[in-house]
């Protein structure tokens, strides 16, 4: 018996971590690994209450984050690759304009 | 304490430590392998609370193709050390501060309004049946039908979007 609020604050502090990340780290493939980090903390606090609830339906919004995560990735990625092949940089801090 | 507890308790120490360890790591690839390791920890988690088909779709949907498109994005670009910004010196600090900040009130909230009585009972072998993946399946196509179609036309529209931006700018020349 775990209570759900550990796994509530556990989801949170996963989330933080993927907050910090997207602030600090300079590397747009970090910044993305970072949401992906930050989708899972999310979708584990929708397992979890959906557990407690003893309903599917967390677990289904759960599979649709996961679907959502994949498309999200696969336009996102594709973007890396096409500002790198423009700017011949990643540096997150040299990307501030929207001219390619 | 019971053995449910441990379990969490370790698992939960590798979530986060490997969660670090992706924020830390100096090289992009380490950072991939890190948050595979988190990843499949998150799987862990989903069998413990009861859903092993969330489970299994974390393991193959993220731990499998999400991170092998990242690890070949990566190999693709170069693993290359950015060197560090001079744009806003402060910048570190002040995230850090924030990010605790935020953590702080969050768990300050979960605690505060903390469901004593509500726990996840430890699954048992009746929810790794064919009948347990039934019910969810059947509420996912009665209920979330609609839901399910829009994903489905998400997906190829990233898919298609995908494609039409890595595709080489041979087209604008020609026209």
């Amino acid at each position: 018996m775990i209570p759900v609020d550990y796994y509530i604050a556990l989801s949170a502090i996963l989330f933080v971590i993927g907050t910090l990340g997207v602030l600090i780290r300079r590397n747009p493939l970090i910044i993305f690994m970072s949401i992906e980090l930050m989708l899972n903390a999310a979708n584990l606090a929708f397992v979890a209450f959906a557990s407690v609830h003893e309903s599917f339906s967390g677990q289904i919004f759960a599979f649709f984050v996961i679907a959502v995560a994949a498309a999200e990735v696969a336009v996102g990625l594709a973007l890396i690759v096409q500002i790198f092949r423009t700017k011949k940089s990643i540096n997150i801090d040299e990307l501030n304009s929207l001219k390619g | 304490m019971s053995a449910d507890l441990i379990v969490f308790l370790v698992l939960s120490l590798v979530a986060i430590a490997s969660a670090l360890g992706m924020l830390f790591s100096r090289n992009s690839v380490y950072a991939a392998l890190f948050l595979v390791l988190n990843f499949v920890t998150v799987g862990v988690f989903y069998l413990l609370l009861g859903a092993p088909f969330i489970a299994m779709s974390q393991i193959t949907v993220y731990a499998g193709a999400i991170m092998v498109l990242f690890l070949f994005v990566i190999m693709l670009l170069g693993t290359d050390e950015l060197a560090p910004s001079k744009a806003l010196p402060a910048q570190k600090w002040l995230a850090g501060l924030l990010a605790f900040i935020l953590a702080v009130e969050s768990i300050y909230l979960v605690f505060s309004r903390a469901q004593i009585n509500a726990s996840v009972t430890s699954p048992d072998a009746s929810l790794n049946t064919m009948d347990s993946l039934r019910k969810m399946a059947l509420e996912l196509f009665n209920l979330y039908l609609l839901p399910f179609e829009v994903t489905s036309v998400l997906l190829l529209v990233a898919m298609v979007g995908a494609i039409v931006l890595s595709k080489p700018e041979k087209a604008e020349q020609a026209s």
